[in-house]
């Protein structure tokens, strides 16, 4: 811990890490084999402050040593740190190509999706999975989805993504092997967006 | 004759189960042997279960051998098994072998080298015609070999030292302390493979396969011609750096077995001629399996050296896809599992195209049935 | 119907983890996981564990299951359809011990079903994963050797070998003579293989419900077809791809829709044909269907494990 940080005042992780992370990782796999859907993750620990609960569950649940994770400037850079390096122990990168995650907080202000890494063409599993911080995942515009693990078509409607969002989200499609996958987390709920998923923007 | 068909796994596999402890204790009249006596008695047994199970622990190894009743692949598998569960705190600094306690040190190519030639417990000289005295139960101890009269130099040195004033041999390659080793137990196979990854999928390959390979090239197919440089055998320190600490701690002892084969190489534009070498590193005394290694790994360089790749040999995804014995014990053996619903599916369309082939070739005889 | 596991010995609870990877394990594996259902049928590559089962013997697909079991699964396990074949019993006891899981042998009850060969008769919905063992999860392989190669073969989706061998097939049998590991497209991108199921399953994976996720454990390989997702088996329009089916019905059960095996009776010809999936046929006696065999030997051990 080179950040001067008080190991007792790092928040707690899963009260049982075996169990938590397990349940944390199924309601995950389940939401992402069925994009759209949304997972309630309100059993997680709380993490430090400026990462939702959520977001703090996936990251306990996924991240390791294994796993560079690029971390939104807009976090207490700090705490988090702290918090990440000592339940996950991942290097934290400022690289988003390096990432095989990203943790973005703030999404009007950081990189756009395809600055991110897309994976290579042998290996498209090589790329960034992004965690977004939205406001919420209902009550916005309403945006459809179809693909892999939607029938037929659904909707979806989360408040806080920046204007241009569905636009970067079907380009990233578009070049499908290639391309970051996405986590989008409110609170203590989590949504995803697989790389797979095809949107359809009303009015374009 | 009528046939019962299989069914009750879980009752059999109970019985199973028991009827191989059984056959694996043998007669009750015999002694039970222990897992000490395994260890210093069936010690090259142990020394190649360590070296293809990737885990040095003697009496974990001797376990295993006792537990397999002696079938080592089926030793092997027991302690990769095992192994899969420990933690892993890193990896150690590289072991320096001139620094090795060394119990055995050969050349071929030199009649003396500095630090001279030590035949240590070998076969080589042997004759191999069975001594029935061992046979005979209460043998007496064997007499304690001689101890040399002149003091071994310390670090030995390698058969690299002997070259380096001429240049004549390829130099060590170091790689960069901050870049971790490939590792195999825990990232897929990768191709082009670095040697890294190479030289960590021979130490942990199957003796017979890389034997046979190494023969191979001998005989022609990929031949790089080796020649014995060095094989020594003995014990080196083990160092490790904990990140708390940030400086290396010794944390054990290990007995390797090294062998570094010579190649001539007869330059190209950019490289004046000079010897390489083929690596081959064991845990262990498995002599047989560092020269097969060494071999190997030296053929499959060949792109380093320019070098026509034609031979299986040389093949990189070839040999390092097949070189595993717990893989291809398992898939080999993996046949012994049903595959009834593959095979009424493959059954059906034989039959199908059995009957056309007779309704083609012989119309008359299907009409009249 | 659900057996309650003994609970783990304290030599296992010691010496191992809960579903005996340890979390690194399962994290890397987790990650591997979650990629596979974002492109669906693509094989990423996995660092597979050592497992105290042989490679070749369900692996890979012990490994999937132990990363996403939990003590509230109720398992499942088939080999060749069937829950009491001794490799299905051998890895359903391992997840019994370690898992702490009940387990089960009915289709309806089991949140995870892992299987080798086959698909269960009874459709599957969502809630439930259907982990397939996988020995060879490259279609390619029998064409192309190298891994160097038929990477680059589904990067650049050139799949035309594929075709031709598929078409030569064509003109020596008269038809596409491919009965088990029948390839697959999954969304028309990637060629996939379906494990060495009977071709009679493949369309089951076509807009199912359940996660269907493959392990290869030796190739170091898994892959996934999240639920409606389009899956599609290759054929030619003037030879259209078509299942198995059998003049004979279940000589037990009667069924005449279910994927059937032949079991001999004597040498010299005699054979009954009863359903592949054991559930599925004690199910469907237990319900009072009858087949023209009924009451043989073969349907006791099945009859009482329907109950
Ligand atoms: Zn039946």
């Amino acid at each position: 811990m080179s950040l001067g940080i008080d190991l007792t005042q790092i928040e707690s992780g899963f009260s049982d890490p075996v169990f938590g992370s397990q349940s944390v990782f199924r309601a995950v796999m389940d939401a992402v084999a069925r994009p759209g859907t949304i997972a309630d993750l309100g059993f997680a620990p709380e993490p430090p402050e400026g990462l939702g609960r959520a977001a703090g569950a996936v990251a306990l649940t996924l991240f390791d040593f294994e796993t560079p994770v690029w971390l939104d400037p807009s976090v207490d850079q700090a705490r988090a740190q702290a918090w990440l390096r000592f339940h996950c122990g991942c290097p934290i990168t400022a690289d988003p190509q390096q990432a095989a995650f990203a943790v973005i907080c703030a999404p009007e202000s950081a990189p756009a999706l395809g600055a991110f890494n897309i994976g290579d063409a042998k290996y498209p599993d090589r790329s960034t999975t992004l965690i977004i911080e939205v406001v919420a995942l209902t009550g916005g515009a309403a945006i459809t989805l179809r693909g892999p693990g939607i029938k037929g078509e659904t909707g979806v409607s989360p408040v806080g993504l920046p204007a241009d969002f569905w636009h970067q989200f079907a380009e990233n499609g578009a070049q499908f092997q290639f391309g970051v996958d996405v986590l989008l987390v409110a609170g203590d709920r989590l949504m995803a967006l697989p790389r797979s998923t095809r949107v359809q923007i009303e009015g374009v | 004759m009528a046939y019962v068909s299989v069914k009750g796994g879980e009752k059999a596999i109970t019985n199973a189960h028991s009827w191989l402890a059984e056959a694996r204790r043998g007669d009750p009249r015999v002694p039970e042997i222990d897992v000490a006596q395994i260890r210093e008695q069936m010690s090259l047994a142990v020394d190649r279960v360590m070296a293809e199970g990737s885990c040095y622990d003697p009496d974990l190894a001797a376990l295993a051998i006792k537990q397999a009743r002696g079938d080592l692949p089926e030793a092997i598998f027991l302690v990769r098994a095992y192994r899969t569960t420990l933690p892993r705190f890193g990896a150690s600094e590289p072991v320096e072998t001139e620094e090795m306690a060394v119990l055995r040190r050969i050349s071929a190519a030199f009649k003396d080298i500095p630090g001279g030639q030590i035949l240590g417990p070998t076969f080589d000289y042997t004759h191999r015609l069975l001594d029935f005295a061992l046979a005979a139960e209460g043998a007496s101890l064997p007499a304690a070999a001689a101890l040399s009269e002149t003091p071994q130099p310390y670090p030995m040195p390698t058969i690299g030292s002997v070259f380096a004033h001429e240049d004549l041999l390829e130099r060590d390659e170091r790689p960069e302390a901050e870049d971790a080793p490939f590792d195999l137990t825990r990232e897929p196979m990768a191709f082009p493979a670095g040697r890294d990854q190479r030289l960590q999928a021979l130490a942990r390959g199957d003796e017979g396969f890389l034997l046979s390979l190494a023969y191979s090239s001998q005989r022609g197919w990929g031949s790089t011609h080796p020649l014995c440089g060095e094989i020594r055998f003995g014990d080196v320190t083990v160092e490790f750096v904990p990140e708390e600490l940030g400086f290396p701690i010794e944390i054990g002892e290990l007995s390797v077995t090294e062998c570094q084969m010579l190649s001539g190489f007869s330059g190209s534009a950019e490289r004046a001629p000079q010897y390489t070498r083929g690596y081959g590193l064991t845990f262990g005394h498995c002599e047989r399996k560092a020269m097969s290694m060494a071999i190997v790994d030296r053929a499959l360089r060949h792109r380093e050296v320019g070098e026509q790749a034609d031979a299986p040999v040389q093949d990189e995804e070839f040999v390092l896809y097949h070189s595993d014995n717990v893989e291809a014990s398992g898939f080999v053996q993996h046949l012994k599992l049903p595959h009834y619903v593959d095979f009424q599916a493959d059954l059906q369309l034989i039959r199908r195209l059995r009957r056309e082939h007779f309704e083609r070739n012989n119309p008359i005889k299907v009409a009249a049935e | 119907m659900i057996s309650t596991s003994t609970p783990r010995s304290n030599e296992t609870e010691r010496y191992y983890n809960y579903a005996y990877l340890d979390e690194q394990t399962k994290r890397m594996i987790r990650r591997a996981i979650l990629k596979a259902l974002a492109i669906p049928g693509y094989q990423v590559p996995f660092g597979s564990r050592e497992m105290p089962v042989p490679y070749g013997w369900g692996t890979g697909g012990i490994q999937l299951t132990a990363a996403i079991i939990g003590p509230d699964d109720v398992y499942k396990c088939i080999d060749q359809g069937a829950d009491d074949t001794t490799n299905a019993v051998s890895i359903r006891q391992f997840f019994a011990k370690v898992a702490d899981v009940a387990t089960t042998e009915d289709t309806a009850e089991a949140t995870i079903i892992q299987t080798r060969h086959r698909i269960p008769e009874q459709t599957l919905k969502a809630g439930q994963v259907l982990v397939f063992q996988v020995p060879q999860p490259e279609p390619l392989r029998g064409l192309e050797a190298r891994e160097t190669e038929t990477r680059a073969m589904h990067a650049y989706e050139e799949y035309g070998l594929q075709y031709v061998s598929l078409y030569e097939n064509v003109s020596a049998y008269g038809r596409i003579a491919a009965t088990a590991g029948y390839p697959v497209m999954v969304e028309e991108r990637y060629l996939m293989s379906p494990s060495p199921i009977p071709k009679f399953d493949n369309p089951k994976m076509d807009d199912n419900e359940a996660i269907l996720l493959f392990g290869a454990g030796r190739e170091k390989r898994i892959y996934a077809v999240p639920p409606h997702t389009q899956v599609r088996s290759l054929d030619f329009e003037d030879y259209p791809f078509e299942v198995q089916t059998w003049e004979e019905s279940c000589a037990l059960c009667g069924a005449d829709d279910a994927y059937l095996d032949e079991v001999v009776l004597d040498d010299v010809g005699t054979k009954m044909f009863v359903c592949s999936d054991s559930h599925h046929c004690g199910q469907r006696r237990a319900e009072g269907h009858v087949g023209p065999m009924a009451g043989h030997q073969l349907a006791q051990g099945e009859a009482e494990a329907a109950l």
